[in-house]
C-alpha cells in the first residue's frame, strides 16, 4: 500500500468525478465529492507524514522505469502542496455546497477534475506530464471560472482561456525545444543532462526560458499579470478561493526547476530579471489593493501580492529564502482564500450594496471580526502568520543582493495594503445606512464553517509556527539537493544516455 | 524538406499571433486554430526529420523517433477539446453582450 501512496492523491478526486457524472442527483454528487475531499485531505496527511522521513517516493506508472516510463515523485514539497490543496478544496466544497453549486450542471464533477489536475501538476516528475496536468486543471477551472454565468464572467473567461492557450502553445513549444536538444523530458534526466551537455546549450536555456515564461503566466507576474485580478473577481466566491492555489502551482513549478536544472547548471537564468519583476507585481498589487472598489477585487489583488513575493524566492537559490517562502505560500494562500469566502458572506449580508465599498447594511458582529483577524493577516501585522511568515522572508532575504530594495518595498506594500484594509474596513463596517437593517437570509452551516475555519488558519499557522517553518525548512533543503532527487527517479546508477 | 517545415511553422505563428492580436473574438479562435497547427508541426519535428521509417524501435532496424507522435497526439486532443470551449464561450459571450468584442461594454 505504501508503495502507492503517490499515486492515491490523483486517483481519489479522479475517481470521484467518475462517480459524479454517473450519479446526476445534486445531493448525491454533494455527499460524494465532501466524502472525496476529506479523504484526499487523510491521503494526503498520510503522503506528508510518509515522505517527511527525507526518502523520495518514486510511482513509475504501469511499472516502466524512468526515463523512458513517467513517473510521480512525491518528495516533501510535492506532498505538503497536495495536503494544501486538498484542505483548501475541501472548505471551498464546504461554501460551494450552500447553494452556489445548484447554479449550473456538472459543478461537483468539475470540481473534482480541478483538484484532480492540481495534485498532479505538484506530484509529477516529467514535464510532458506536467503540461497535461496544467491543461486538465485549466479546463476545469475554465467551466468553473463561468459557473453561475453572467457577462462579466464570460468576458473575463474569454481571456483567460485565451491567455492560457497562447500560454499552452509557449509550454508546448519549450517542450519541444528541450526534447530536441536534450532528448528527455523527463525532469530528473532533464538535471543531469543538462550539466552534461556541452553543443546545445543555448537552445536548452531559450527553451527552459520559455516554460518559466509560461509558469510566470499561471504565477501572475508583472507583465503577464493582468488576467487574473478581473478573473479572480469576476469567478464565483467559492471557485475563487480554490483558484487562491492555482497560481501557486506555478511557483512551485518555477522553484522546482530552478532548484532541480538551473541551479547546478544555468544558475543565473532569473537573476538578473525576476526579482525586480516580482517587486513590481508587489508595488502593483498594493495600489490595486487601494484602487478597489469591492472586497473580493481586494482579494484577488491579495493573491497577486503574494505571487510577487514568492517569486523574490525562485532567483535566490537559498535554502533559508525558499524556506520562509514556502512558509508564507502556505499562509498566503490561507489568507487568500478566507478573504474570498468572507467576501462571499459580507457581501450575503449587506443585501444590496453586496460587497461594494459604499454605505450599506453592516454584515453581522461576527463577520466583522473575522475581517479583522483576516485584514491582520493579510496586511501582515502581528500577531497572526502574515506578521510571522513575512518576518521570516524578511531575515532571509538580509542576506541577498538588492536586500534594501527589497525590504524597502515589501515594507512600502505592507503600509500601503494596510491603509487599504483599514479604510475599506470602515467603509465595510462601521458607515451605516440610516435604514433598517433588510433581513438577510442567515448563512447556511457550510458557509459558516468553511469561514470559520479558513479564518481561524492565520491564527493557527502563527501558533504553530515552529514546527511548520522547521517542515519548510526541511522541505526546502530537499528541493536543494537536486543529486538525490536524480538518483531516486533514475536509480542508483544513472543510465547510459540514449537517444 | 527541413526548410519548407521550418518554413510553414513561421507562416503559421506569424498569421496566429497576428490573428490572436485582434480584438474580435472570431479571428482570436481562428488566430489560436493557427497557432496550435505550428506547434503541432513544430513538436513533430523535434524528433528529427526522417523519411520513410517505422515509429518502431527493433533491433539493427532504423526507426524514427516514435515519442514526439504520442506528444503531437496529446497536444492535438488537448488543443481541440479547449478550442471547442473557446467556440462555445465566444458564442456565450455574443448572445449575452450582442457584439462579438473581446471588451464588449457590459457589467463589469
Amino acid at each position: 500500500m505504501q508503495v502507492h501512496a503517490p499515486i492515491l492523491p490523483i486517483l481519489v478526486p479522479f475517481l470521484a468525478a467518475l462517480l459524479q457524472m454517473t450519479l446526476r442527483q445534486r445531493k448525491m454528487q454533494r455527499l460524494i465529492g465532501l466524502t472525496a475531499c476529506l479523504l484526499l485531505v487523510v491521503v494526503t496527511l498520510w503522503l506528508t507524514l510518509l515522505t517527511d522521513d527525507g526518502l523520495l517516493r518514486v510511482y513509475a506508472l504501469g511499472d516502466w522505469p524512468a526515463p523512458y516510463g513517467i513517473v510521480l515523485v512525491a518528495d516533501r514539497l510535492a506532498a505538503a502542496m497536495t495536503l494544501l490543496t486538498a484542505i483548501l478544496g475541501l472548505l471551498a466544497l464546504l461554501a460551494a455546497s450552500a447553494g452556489f453549486d445548484d447554479c449550473g450542471q456538472h459543478f461537483h464533477p468539475l470540481f473534482q477534475l480541478q483538484l484532480f489536475g492540481l495534485c498532479g501538476a505538484f506530484l509529477t516528475g516529467d514535464l510532458f506530464n506536467l503540461f497535461v496536468f496544467f491543461e486538465v486543471m485549466l479546463l476545469a477551472s475554465y467551466a468553473l471560472l463561468a459557473h453561475g454565468g453572467g457577462l462579466a464572467r464570460t468576458r473575463a473567461g474569454l481571456s483567460y482561456v485565451v491567455l492560457n492557450l497562447v500560454g499552452s502553445a509557449i509550454f508546448l513549444i519549450g517542450l519541444g525545444l528541450l526534447y530536441g536538444t536534450l532528448g528527455t523530458l523527463n525532469l530528473a534526466h532533464l538535471a543531469q543532462r543538462l550539466v552534461l551537455s556541452g553543443g546545445d546549450q543555448a537552445l536548452a536555456r531559450l527553451a527552459l526560458m520559455l516554460l518559466i515564461v509560461v509558469f510566470a503566466l499561471k504565477a501572475g507576474l508583472l507583465p503577464l499579470c493582468f488576467w487574473l485580478p478581473h478573473t479572480y473577481t469576476a469567478a464565483g466566491v467559492p471557485v475563487a478561493a480554490l483558484f487562491a492555489i492555482m497560481t501557486k502551482v506555478g511557483i512551485v513549478a518555477i522553484l522546482r526547476l530552478q532548484a532541480l536544472a538551473l541551479t547546478p547548471a544555468i544558475p543565473d537564468l532569473l537573476a538578473h530579471w525576476l526579482p525586480a519583476l516580482a517587486l513590481a507585481t508587489v508595488t502593483l498589487a498594493a495600489m490595486g489593493m487601494l484602487a478597489a472598489a469591492r472586497l473580493q477585487a481586494m482579494a484577488a489583488w491579495l493573491v497577486l501580492l503574494s505571487t510577487g513575493t514568492l517569486l523574490l524566492a525562485p532567483a535566490q537559490a537559498s535554502v533559508a529564502v525558499d524556506a520562509a517562502a514556502l512558509y508564507y505560500l502556505a499562509q498566503s494562500t490561507l489568507v487568500s482564500a478566507a478573504f474570498f469566502i468572507l467576501a462571499g458572506a459580507i457581501a450575503e449580508q449587506r443585501g444590496e450594496a453586496g460587497d461594494h465599498f459604499r454605505a450599506g447594511a453592516p454584515p453581522a458582529n461576527w463577520l466583522s471580526i473575522c475581517f479583522l483577524i483576516v485584514a491582520i493577516g493579510a496586511a501582515g501585522l502581528p500577531p497572526f502568520s502574515g506578521f510571522v511568515a513575512k518576518v521570516m522572508l524578511l531575515a532571509a532575504l538580509r542576506e541577498v543582493a538588492g536586500a534594501t530594495v527589497m525590504w524597502t518595498v515589501l515594507l512600502a506594500a505592507s503600509f500601503l495594503v494596510m491603509i487599504a484594509l483599514a479604510r475599506n474596513g470602515c467603509l465595510l463596517v462601521w458607515k451605516h445606512q440610516a435604514i433598517p437593517r433588510p433581513w438577510v437570509r442567515p448563512l447556511p452551516w457550510t458557509t459558516t464553517t468553511a469561514t470559520l475555519v479558513l479564518v481561524a488558519a492565520g491564527p493557527l499557522l502563527a501558533l504553530a509556527a515552529e514546527p511548520l517553518a522547521a517542515y519548510a525548512g526541511r522541505a526546502a533543503s530537499q528541493l536543494h539537493s537536486p543529486g538525490a532527487y536524480v538518483a531516486s527517479v533514475l536509480g542508483q546508477t544513472p543510465r547510459s544516455a540514449h537517444r | 524538406m527541413e526548410g519548407m517545415l521550418a518554413i510553414a511553422v513561421a507562416v503559421l505563428t506569424s498569421c496566429g499571433v497576428f490573428l490572436v492580436l485582434r480584438a474580435r473574438t472570431f479571428p482570436v479562435l481562428l488566430g489560436l486554430t493557427l497557432l496550435s497547427y505550428a506547434v503541432n508541426l513544430f513538436l513533430f519535428a523535434s524528433g528529427r526529420l526522417r523519411l520513410d521509417l517505422p515509429p518502431l524501435i527493433r533491433a539493427g532496424a532504423r526507426y524514427t523517433d516514435p515519442l514526439p507522435q504520442a506528444l503531437v497526439l496529446t497536444a492535438i486532443v488537448i488543443g481541440f477539446g479547449m478550442t471547442a470551449y473557446l467556440a462555445m464561450l465566444a458564442l456565450r459571450g455574443l448572445a449575452e453582450s450582442g457584439s462579438d468584442d473581446v471588451d464588449a461594454k457590459g457589467e463589469r
